[in-house]
């Protein structure tokens, strides 16, 4: 985990590179570093990041800051193997242009990982070879994992509803 | 029998034309055959662990593609974690990958003790220690069996289950349940281990060596199961690198790589195993390295049982952790922390992190957001066998349907990690 | 030396094998009367009719699909394995074929994107064909209680329920027996009756499970008897339906 210092020299590489308005803020919270760019930047940042030796994708995922916007959170959490070092870069989206580039062309960990986020989340990757439904069925509508999307799931029928003759209480 | 009227046929026509409609990326004719079949593996097939689907474009027996399907398990894990409070969500995120349920419960569990800055005492490290690796022992012997069985080996499916019960005898005795055990606990875990627990551990895993070496001599002394793993499913280490693949996968191709060692957690420090890596990263030397990294797990077993310190097995934050039963009749601020925790539940001060730990197939990782409620805004388990899964097909381009088969074993999915 | 003779059971002397032994040379001579040959048939020879030894062999004999789906399926395999070995009770073979299957132990979660393989599997089962709905997952919905999956019972008939999470291997075990018990004593599998079957609709669109999506109902309608004697030959055979219909008239109880 890069301490603040180390963290904001990544942000200051970053802010040189693709400009000041790239980098939004950098969260220094319980030894974890998080970079957040804007989402037109995230390739580059992403390149920038191997170049300092975050070489290694190990997970992009997902979130929702409902009811903050923008909503859609995007995580890429890379690895440097040799220090070794985590750091974090976050993107955010709004749900009405949910559009991310996608890094899955350059860093291949990243295609079912997009897959998913878009599947669950609804966020569009623009240029991802294959951008479909992985966990939901293909024609399922809607986004679960979205904070506004209903929980869903069966009513319980306890025994009194049966003997009073109700099959499933709406 | 009532035939189904005009609009559900449409309807089912419309569904089953979307089924088959799964487009393949473009393949180029090779060579010889002009010939190529795309079949359906799965999801229910005596091969594929779990419900795991596969489009394989074969040319003759050769597979030129294949394209996995998941989701056939999903189980919308992570939006039941986001309706319940943290303690709550531990059994809910065992489940996931399911032969594996103290690093599931191991990797929440420490994100949200360092979201919420819990110190675990020692003892319960250790505890914790002794029981992942337990479980990787457990986890690794039921691979080993399910894979013998692929490949034709089967009686080897009862040997390792056999020894497979006897670590689930021990996690009966510890915690009650034979999987999905929820024995950790935030802050520690849920209960001390009772009297001569450790005492049979520690037999365990002194005899293990000597049954690994009997399972060694079964196959290793095969011809026929030495020819079908021998030299199958070869892919780069840069390659696997790529695709983010972690684990015993990416140790078979000879990079050092273990989150135990590199980012050590829970103590993992204080002991002293080797980490087992292939040369040549085919599948003889996936199985290999997993039937190393059972020694291991033995030889870190026996250390911790040798070193087990005394004192509390849980923090005694009393914000976090319940406190014990005797002071609730004296004290005053132990009974509203025992209320406010049993009704509302912990809470924890906003802030979002990701920790991984090193499980049976490589890193699990899981995010937390936190937004200071008593429930998780996010959970997300960064599963390794939804990463691995990625490379499959890579392993697979250009041998056989057998070939096929005993490399999805030696990738060694489980689809309750995958599909969540 | 005394001879005596008495009938069959109205003493419990040495003497009774002495008269089987006789009654035995007098048979095999044929100096038995009608009425004596019967007596002598009933006491001796095992008989049942075609129903109850067909009952007998299918139960003891059930056959389960390898149809794992999740956590449950890990404690099913080590059901197989030596500590409580199914293949004692006569489930030896574990057929992954689900032509060649009796029993279809659901065990795990069941998705909404797998329900409508699990029913096509059921569907290519051939009749007599039993389920267990192994785990609290498949019986009800278990731990999660969410968008993403399926009770057994919305789409498919069940035998019999096994609660646990994942139910320890005995109790699985103990399901299996009690289902063994059930074909015992029911041998014309009367589940059909005692759930007023129809047939079962795979209806898509967005009732039944909230928050949009695919769901499977079951609906009644009026059962299709075939010919009364058909029916009553059935009956006596006690096999069921013949295999190779596409929808074969199948069962669910109906819900909401």
């Amino acid at each position: 985990m890069p301490d603040p210092t180390g963290l904001e020299l990544l942000a200051s590489v970053v802010r040189s590179r693709l400009g000041e308005e790239a980098v939004i803020q950098t969260v220094h919270h319980r030894s974890h570093g998080t970079i957040e760019v804007e989402p037109a930047h995230v390739g580059a940042t992403l390149e920038l990041m191997r170049d300092e030796g975050y070489r290694f994708l190990s997970s992009v995922h997902g979130a929702d800051h409902y009811p903050e916007e923008p909503r859609l959170a995007v995580h890429y959490e890379l690895l440097d193997m040799n220090r070794p070092d985590r750091v974090n870069v976050k993107v955010r989206v709004h749900t009405d242009s949910p559009h991310v580039d996608s890094v899955a062309p350059k860093w291949p960990t990243a295609d079912h990982q997009e897959r998913e986020i878009y599947d669950l989340f609804g966020v569009i990757f623009d240029g991802h070879p294959d951008l479909r439904r992985i966990l939901m069925p293909e024609d399922y509508e809607g986004h679960p994992q979205r904070r506004d999307f209903p929980i869903g799931g069966e009513p319980i029928l306890f025994t009194h509803h049966e003997a009073e003759g109700e099959h499933y209480p709406r | 029998m009532t035939a189904p009227s005009k609009a559900e046929q449409a309807a089912l026509a419309d569904y089953r034309k979307l089924e088959e409609s799964v487009t393949m990326s473009p393949i180029e004719r090779v060579g010889e055959s002009e010939e190529l079949l795309t079949i359906n593996m799965g999801p229910h097939h005596p091969a594929t662990h779990g419900v795991l689907r596969l489009l394989v474009t074969l040319d003759g027996e050769i597979v030129r593609d294949l394209r996995p399907l998941i989701g056939y398990l999903h189980t919308g894990i992570e939006k039941t974690a986001e309706d319940k409070s943290y303690w709550k969500v531990i059994p809910v995120v065992e489940r996931m990958d399911y032969l594996a349920y103290y690093f599931n419960s191991m990797a929440y569990v420490s994100a949200v003790e360092e979201l919420a800055e819990v110190e675990v005492p020692k003892r319960a490290q250790y505890l914790r220690v002794i029981h992942m690796e337990l479980n990787r022992i457990m986890s690794h012997l039921f691979w080993f069996g399910t894979s013998c069985l692929d490949i034709g080996a089967m009686s080897l499916l009862w040997y390792s289950l056999r020894e497979r019960d006897t670590i689930l005898d021990l996690f009966e005795a510890s915690s009650g349940q034979r999987m999905h055990t929820r024995y950790f606990q935030i802050g520690g875990v849920a209960e001390d281990i009772p009297n001569g627990w450790a005492a049979k551990a520690k037999a365990f895993a002194e005899q293990l060596p000597g049954r690994i070496d009997q399972f060694r001599d079964l196959i290793y002394n095969n011809e026929i199961a030495l020819q079908r793993l021998k030299g199958v499913g070869i892919v780069s280490s840069e390659r696997l690198l790529e695709l983010g693949v972690t684990g015993p996968l990416l140790r078979a191709s000879g990079i050092e790589w273990d989150l135990r060692k590199a980012a050590p957690y829970s103590s993992y420090d204080d002991f002293d195993f080797g980490v087992p890596l292939g040369a040549v990263g085919d599948n003889f030397d996936r199985m290999a390295v997993r039937l190393s990294e059972m020694e291991e797990s033995a030889k870190i077993i026996i250390q911790a049982v040798d070193n087990l310190p005394g004192g509390p097995t849980i923090t005694d934050d009393r914000k976090v952790a319940l406190p014990p039963r005797h002071e609730l009749a004296t004290s005053m601020e132990a009974l509203i922390h025992h209320f406010k925790l049993v009704t509302e539940g912990m809470r924890v001060p906003p802030g979002e992190l990701y920790t991984a730990i090193e499980g049976p197939r490589g890193e699990l990782g899981c995010f937390i957001r936190a937004d200071g409620s008593a429930k998780p805004a996010r959970v997300h388990i960064r599963d390794s066998s939804f990463v691995n899964l990625q490379a499959i097909a890579d392993m697979c381009r250009g041998s056989y349907v057998a070939d096929l088969i005993a490399t999805l074993a030696m990738l060694d999915p489980i689809l309750g990690g995958i599909d969540r | 030396m005394e001879v005596t003779r008495a009938l069959n059971g109205e003493t419990d002397s040495g003497d009774d094998l002495k008269i089987r032994q006789l009654e035995s040379q007098r048979m095999l001579r044929g100096d038995m009367s009608e009425d004596e040959l019967e007596e002598y048939v009933r006491s001796r020879v095992l008989t049942t009719t075609l129903d109850a030894a067909l009952t007998w062999a299918r139960s003891n004999a059930i056959f389960p699909a390898t149809f794992g789906l999740a956590c449950c399926a890990i404690e099913m395999i080590t059901l197989v394995g030596s500590r409580l070995d199914i293949a004692r009770i006569g489930s030896e073979a574990m057929r992954a074929s689900p032509r060649q299957a009796d029993l279809l132990i659901l065990s795990g979660r069941v998705s909404i994107k797998m329900a409508p393989i699990i029913r096509r599997i059921y569907d290519q089962m051939l009749e007599p064909k039993w389920t267990i709905a192994m785990g609290a997952c498949s019986s009800s919905m278990g731990v999660f209680n969410n968008y993403a999956i399926v009770p057994a019972d919305k789409f498919l008939p069940v035998d019999v329920h096994v609660p646990g999470c994942p139910p320890r291997p005995e109790a699985v075990m103990y399901g299996i027996l009690k289902l063994r018990d059930q074909i015992q004593s029911k041998p014309d599998l009367g589940w059909r009756a005692r759930y007023d079957a129809g047939e079962t609709i795979e209806v898509l669109g967005t009732e039944g499970v909230s928050g949009g999506g695919r769901s499977i109902t079951t609906r009644q309608h009026q059962p299709q008897m075939p010919a009364p004697s058909a029916a009553q030959f059935l009956k006596e055979a006690s096999i069921a339906a013949a295999p190779g219909l596409v929808l074969p008239p199948t069962a669910g109880p109906t819900r909401a």
